[in-house]
């Protein structure tokens, strides 16, 4: 026997109920503390802060416990908590050569002003488990201070070629506006270099993993190269205008991508490299690193590429990077359709009668031909 | 239902005042440019894009204190998620919910217009999945949008035609296009192509609202709304072998239920509110006692009206 | 030296404003029926009628630059105060205007009208009437209309209704009035069609 859906308020109250066991547990575990995430998960509360596109370093770890580690779901709720905040200015531009650096390299050259500082990073540990991490009372030693501090002045890469020239200059539009907001306004195509940036540093990071492997496999132009990767803290800077001077309201980890890509040129113009940009809250590098690539490939339309791959696509990109969007959309699935799953069968069977009355006249002729 | 109390940790339906303004504003021009979509800058919502955002911004930016709200989904006011979007604006509207098509002022629907002729003064807002009618044909919005501009829409009337020639009819049951106001091809949403005709002439504003694609659009009251059709393939819609099995209802849309495993099937008026008002009036269908007998219905439903 | 009082803005901001946008709403889904607006809703400042307060505190903000015509402009401060709307550089530039229906300058047909791509990205023009009736019956039939509506509001200029009428034929461009006098108000969307009667 089945019974229809029905009761559905008091499915909704049991389902509340439900997951709230579940996020919680087996009781005689302790429970997971948003400090001990927001501590010792850095690199997911990272990765919910980019997509929730929000700055809170503690809220995106409480998103994670509430969502039992889902990040999508995490930024969800940090989606939608950020919706309700009022706001009450624009900061000013932040300067990332201002960084207090805690990693910097570059691939593009083997050693440059600042060297190469390598930083907390898993890129030369061997991919072994560490058993005795599964052990509580952790003692990892202390990383040793190095002897003298970091060099004050750090250059990006990309101005070092520009002081000779080589590097594509970043121009700001004219009258240098204020940059389009796609969480105010929705996006219209043609999109401009603002809106696409935006776009990619909310944009989901697999799906743009993804796409920037296969700009490099060969669904794309361009060869990158690393001019700069940096991750460290910057000051944010703030100018009420009751106040008419600027306050530092504090700072924020950044990673930033500075990629380097072939060059351009034509009779008339000189060849010059050209760049693509990756800029991410907290330490994210492979989505700066993701995105930089994409940045470059959207620039099709300034350098008169023709669009030949997905990751050119600027529609295709930047429709369905969005991975809030995208989990609601492919999981409404999930919500009952069958009012319109009831006109498709009526369909396929009214169809289907008529075809198979077909096929049997169809027979029947052949039959009465043979006889 | 009576009015419930507001949770004072939100504004007024949730949203800000701002966003509300603006929404508003798109939903005037909407209304002026019956059919077109109007690009708004749709807010993230509490409840996922895909579940309904769209109506929900439009819904909290109409609401008021004097409202009467009836959510459906399905057609039906106890699917999970109209149980879930009208427990939301009880609580950040605080505002008096109901399942009477006839009383409600502000209806918002997932994939079914009421069976219910609406009037004059009520509002009837409809979830939107994908607003663009010519989205399946042409995947560019930049595309599509020039289209519209254009009134470019001979690829629409190949796409339905390719259907004669492979089927012999046009094989489209939902989210069947329309020509609004004489000028532009719409979505009716994924409505069963059944419910196209109550959409021509409806008393009722209708508005449209697309949350994850940031559209919204509108039909206004007494508004010509056609089927795109052919002269030697006029437009038809559903229609079954026999009445709803628990009021008797013939010219209801109805959802099949599947009562075992051997093949057993009984059809039920997909606007349960209809139906319900139906049974109460005195009308029965053939497998109501069926229905009461394996509390598909509550035995002591309609006595305790 | 004495500052005048202020005139206030909505009683409610958060229900008053909802209020009148309903009226609009019903008034431009109805073109041609009169919405009333309730007397104790919103300060007026001087020169304007109250239906059309309520509609500049109800609809503009910093969103939207606003052109006032040079009659209405000792409102720019209760405005600017009430709603951060932003003056508009030029009629180009206008999303909301107030004007009087006496001027035939600017014509309707000058404020932007959107662009066939776009065509929501056109003004809204709230035009200053001495009544909305007993003047020359105009038919009103289209969208939001069952049959026919008529009707007579005075203290147009002698071509307002061709200049709407020029306005309507560029459908769905176009921009979209709302007619106040007093407390009453009427939407004309640019989808219907005007008819002078007699």
């Amino acid at each position: 026997m089945y019974v229809a859906v029905k009761g559905g308020e008091a499915a909704i109250l049991a389902t509340h109920d439900l997951i709230a066991e579940e996020r919680r547990g087996d009781r005689s575990v302790p429970e997971v503390t948003t400090a001990q995430i927001s501590e010792q998960m850095k690199l997911a509360t990272s990765r919910v802060m980019n997509e929730g596109s929000l700055y809170d370093p503690s809220l995106a770890a409480l998103a994670l416990k509430q969502a039992q580690g889902d990040s999508i779901e995490a930024a969800f709720l940090v989606r939608a908590y950020r919706t309700t905040l009022p706001r009450f200015g624009s900061t000013l531009p932040l300067d990332t050569s201002e960084m207090a650096i805690r990693r910097r390299i570059s691939a593009t050259y083997k050693d440059l002003p600042g060297g190469q500082v390598l930083g907390p990073t898993y890129d030369y540990t061997h991919r072994l488990f560490d058993f005795a991490l599964m052990a509580e009372g952790e003692t990892a030693p202390a990383a040793p201070i190095a002897s003298d501090p970091l060099e004050p002045h750090m250059p990006r890469v990309p101005d070092i070629l520009g002081d000779e020239g080589l590097m594509e200059a970043e121009v700001p539009p004219e009258g240098d506006p204020a940059p389009f907001d796609l969480t105010r306004d929705p996006i219209q195509f043609p999109a401009d270099r603002d809106t696409r940036l935006q776009t990619l540093s909310r944009g989901d990071e697999g799906f743009l993993l993804g796409l920037a492997y296969s700009v490099q496999r060969g669904f794309g132009g361009n060869h990158p190269f690393a001019g700069e990767i940096r991750m460290g803290e910057v000051p944010v800077r703030f100018k009420p205008e009751e106040l008419g001077f600027e306050i530092e309201l504090g700072d924020i980890t950044l990673t930033e991508c500075q990629m380097v890509n072939q060059f351009q040129g034509s009779k008339d113009k000189p060849p010059q490299f050209t760049r693509g940009y990756g800029l991410v809250f907290g330490h994210a590098e492979r989505k700066s690193m993701s995105m930089a690539i994409l940045d470059r490939s959207l620039k099709n339309r300034e350098f008169g590429e023709s669009v030949d791959y997905p990751a050119q696509d600027e529609e295709f990109v930047l429709y369905h990077s969005d991975n809030v969007e995208a989990a609601g959309f492919v999981e409404h699935l999930k919500l009952p359709h069958y009012v319109d799953f009831q006109g498709e069968l009526e369909l396929i069977r009214k169809i289907r009668k008529e075809f198979d009355e077909r096929q049997s006249e169809l027979k029947a002729e052949k039959a009465g031909e043979a006889a | 239902m009576s009015a419930h109390a507001i949770d004072a940790d939100y504004n007024f339906g949730y949203l800000d005042e701002q966003t509300k303004r603006m929404i508003r504003r798109a939903l005037l021009k909407a209304v002026a440019i019956p059919g077109y979509q109007v690009p708004f800058g749709s807010r993230e919502m509490p409840l996922a894009r895909g579940w309904g955002t769209g109506g929900i911004q439009i819904t909290a930016a109409l609401i008021g204190p004097d409202d009467k709200l009836k959510v459906i989904d399905q057609g039906a006011d106890d699917t999970t998620n109209a149980v879930s979007i009208r427990r939301f604006f009880a609580r950040v509207a605080g505002v008096e919910t109901t399942e009477k098509t006839n009383e409600a002022t502000l209806i918002q629907t997932r994939h079914r217009v009421p069976e219910y002729p609406l009037s004059k003064g009520q509002i009837l807002v409809y979830q939107v999945p994908q607003p663009e009618p010519l989205r399946k044909i042409e995947s560019s919005e930049v595309e599509t949008r020039k289209m519209h501009a254009w009134s470019e829409y001979g690829a629409m009337h190949v796409r339905l035609y390719e259907d004669i020639a492979r089927y012999g009819r046009v094989a489209t049951s939902y989210s069947y296009p329309v020509l609004v106001n004489d000028r532009y091809v719409m979505s009716p949403t994924p409505i069963p192509k059944f419910d196209n005709p109550k959409m021509d002439h409806m008393p009722a504003l209708q508005l449209f609202g697309a949350g994850r694609e940031k559209r919204i659009y509108a039909v206004p009251p007494f508004t010509k709304v056609k089927s795109i059709d052919f002269d030697d393939y006029p437009f038809e819609v559903q229609k079954w072998d026999e009445p709803c099995a628990l009021c008797g209802a013939q010219e209801s849309y109805l959802d099949e239920v599947i009562t075992n495993d051997r093949g057993g099937r009984i059809f039920v008026c997909s606007d349960s509110s209809y139906c319900e008002d139906r049974r109460e009036a005195g009308h029965v269908g053939t497998q109501i006692d069926w229905a009461k007998d394996q509390a598909y219905l509550d035995p002591n439903a309609d006595e305790a009206k | 030296m004495s500052v005048a009082p202020l005139i206030p803005g909505f009683s409610d901001p958060i229900l008053g404003s909802q209020d009148i946008f309903r009226s609009i709403l019903d008034a431009m889904a109805h073109p041609g029926s009169i919405e009333a607006v309730d007397d104790a809703i919103c300060g007026v400042p001087h020169d304007i009628p109250l239906a059309a307060a309520a509609c500049l505190l109800t609809l503009v903000d910093y969103d939207t630059p606003v052109w006032l015509a040079p009659e209405f402009m000792s409102i720019r401060s209760w405005l600017a105060f009430h709603t951060g709307a932003p003056d508009a550089a030029s009629i180009d530039q206008t999303r909301f205007a107030l004007m009087s229906a006496q001027s035939s300058s600017p014509a309707v047909t000058d404020f932007p009208k959107g662009d066939d791509r776009y065509p929501d990205l056109s003004a809204t023009l709230i035009v200053v009437c001495t009544s909305l009736h007993g003047g020359r019956p105009i038919r009103l039939t289209g969208p939001g209309i069952e049959s026919e509506t008529i009707i007579s509001p005075q203290g147009l200029h002698e071509s307002f209704w061709t200049d709407v009428c020029e306005n309507n034929s560029q459908f769905p461009l176009g921009s979209d009035i709302i007619l106040v006098a007093g407390h009453e108000l009427i939407a004309l969307p640019r989808s219907i069609t005007c008819e002078e009667i007699g």
